[in-house]
């Protein structure tokens, strides 16, 4: 595994597989869509950007992938660069595109036999034939793909990013569109690539997506990378829990013996809501619930909930915004 | 080098070749027919020798230039294009292969299916008309060497094009006068002294009048410019080609 030199500071740690230097990109029509983007993907790890339309998620995929040139930085695979080794680069990685665009007249067997060589790799029917049969592709090898639903686009379009066994694979919003079942497919998939050791990096809308599957996360808003995190430190970190108290009788307005506390009342007054930080020791719902029967507030039921990754997304991006 | 690459491109080419076979060959073959039919049977029997050979046959290197030239460039342009338009050109870019492997496997492919072409139509042509081939080594060099820098020249335009009209007017507003003033149907000495000195700006005069050469032994200009003209314009080709994928043009963001 090759260090860079020239910037010790921002050598990549052994274990990561594609590593981001200062990766900035301004398009022609003046629009920057990426400001310097730093970021190292793990080996093995199943990693989620999650962004708004137009934050750059695409652009960096395909900045990775040699679709689109970047203005500055650079981008090691595997310790190979992407502009000066191109080929071994290039070589470990598979990406599905978010475009469901085919090769309309072709059968699925011939499309995904032509991404095997265009890869480099000697043909190996028996492989071709298990990833097809892996995406429940196999009985539709001779159809051509112009005649298969949307859904089995997606499917093809995985099994031309499998074809020559990469090792590093981009998923750029792979659920778009895509039914439940086949949602279930694929996350099912993807978790057996990850058991044979590919790396995943998908982008994706969907947050649940993200929260079902992804190791780690990181949110990009507006070209910058605003948050990389272990999913489940995102969650304890940013996230939120609330308790809502039911009320026995509605209140007119929170006492004023409890303006100290971060407390909201329902606009019925029948309902209300505790907001504390889940990182803290004392979360302080014992002395909440000993002032209120203080104070004589009955409440009939209480539950607490957690913030999902959706709420979470949506407060990184809003503050930024 | 990637060997696989450029195997997995022109077989790839081949098919879609195949899976067109009425199209991509056998209508250029029949409307080929139709000239010998017309021109050579018919007319050609009511015309005098040109250069001492009949009319006919005259005519034959000069058709075969014709359908070599704008399959070419249609073929080859139609091969880059299609990806370009259906956006499956990704692959292609996010490949782990060079401008080299690609212009091989496609400029190929378009080559070889424009070779067969002519070939065939060569064949065709013995039903309707007798001829001979006096330098056949030259013949098939120069089948070769045109197929290949047109398919090249088709190569550009499919890059350059962004609607299926530009695909188009290359080789019809332009590729099509220049191969019917370019000497296909007659020998520029039957010119007015004039035009005799324009049409050698005409660069398919000196494919036609090399090809024909090789046939026939006569020219229009001397076999070794039409050669040199022929390679001239393939540079010129590989040069442009190389620049476009060196910068990304149309190709990349």
């Amino acid at each position: 595994m090759p260090v860079i030199e020239s910037r010790p500071d921002a050598a990549p740690s052994a274990e990561a597989i594609v590593s981001i230097r200062g990766v900035s990109k301004t398009y022609k029509s003046g629009f920057q869509a990426l400001k310097r983007v730093d970021l190292d993907i793990r080996r093995g790890e199943i990693f989620a950007l999650l962004g708004p339309n137009g934050a750059g998620k695409t652009t960096l995929i395909s900045i990775v992938c040699g679709i689109v040139t970047g203005s500055e930085g650079n981008v090691l695979v595997d310790g190979h660069d992407i502009a000066h080794d191109f080929r071994s680069a290039r070589s470990l990685i598979g990406l599905v595109p978010q475009e469901l665009s085919t090769d309309a007249f072709e059968s699925v067997w011939a499309t995904v036999k032509f991404s095997r060589g265009l890869f480099g790799r000697a043909p190996d029917p028996a492989y071709l034939e298990r990833v097809l049969r892996d995406l429940s592709l196999w009985e539709k090898r001779d159809a051509k793909i112009m005649t298969l639903s949307g859904g089995m686009k997606r499917r093809v379009l995985i099994a031309k990013a499998l074809a020559h066994e990469p090792r590093v694979l981009f998923l750029d919003e792979p659920t778009a569109g895509v039914d439940v079942e086949l949602r279930h497919d694929m996350w099912q998939m993807v978790h057996k690539l990850r058991e044979a050791g590919v790396t995943i990096i998908l982008t994706t809308h969907y947050i649940e997506e993200a929260e079902e599957m992804a190791d780690r996360i990181g949110v990009i808003s507006r070209g910058e990378l605003i948050v990389v995190e272990e999913k489940t430190t995102l969650m304890r970190k940013l996230g939120k829990k609330q308790l809502s108290l039911q009320l026995q009788s509605p209140l007119s307005a929170i006492p004023a013996d409890l303006a100290d506390l971060p407390l909201e009342l329902s606009a019925d007054g029948q309902q209300l809501v505790y907001t504390f930080d889940t990182q803290t020791e004392e979360t302080g719902i014992a002395p909440l619930l000993r002032r209120l029967s203080e104070l004589g507030i009955d409440f009939k039921d209480l539950h607490s909930s957690e913030s999902s990754l959706e709420d979470i997304f949506v407060s990184l991006v809003r503050s930024r915004a | 080098m990637n060997i696989h690459a450029i195997r997995a491109i022109y077989r790839f080419e081949m098919a879609r070749t195949f899976r067109t076979l009425m199209q991509s060959i056998a209508s250029p073959v029949l409307s080929t027919s139709l000239y010998f039919v017309v021109f050579g049977a018919a007319i050609g029997s009511r015309m005098g020798e040109v250069d001492g050979v009949s009319y006919g046959a005259f005519i034959i290197p000069g058709l075969i230039m014709l359908s070599l030239l704008n399959e070419s460039i249609s073929n080859a342009a139609f091969g880059i294009y299609m990806p370009k338009w259906a956006g499956t050109i990704y692959e292609l870019l996010s490949a782990p292969v060079s401008y080299v492997e690609v212009v091989i496997g496609y400029v190929g492919a378009a080559a070889t299916k424009s070779i067969v072409l002519g070939l065939l139509i060569l064949v065709t042509a013995r039903f309707f008309v007798a001829y001979h081939i006096e330098h056949p080594f030259w013949m098939i060099g120069f089948l070769v060497l045109t197929a290949v820098t047109f398919s090249l020249f088709g190569f550009i335009i499919g890059l350059w094009a962004d609607d299926f009209q530009k695909l188009q007017v290359v080789p019809l507003m332009i590729m099509t006068p220049l191969t019917f003033l370019g000497g296909s149907f007659y020998s520029i000495s039957m010119l007015p002294p004039i035009w005799q000195k324009i049409t050698l700006f005409n660069p398919v005069v000196y494919l036609v009048s090399g090809f024909r050469w090789s046939f026939y032994g006569k020219a229009d200009v001397d076999v070794v410019v039409s050669a040199g003209m022929t390679l001239g314009f393939m540079a010129l080709c590989l040069i442009a080609v190389w620049w476009i994928f060196r910068t990304g043009w149309k190709l990349k963001a």
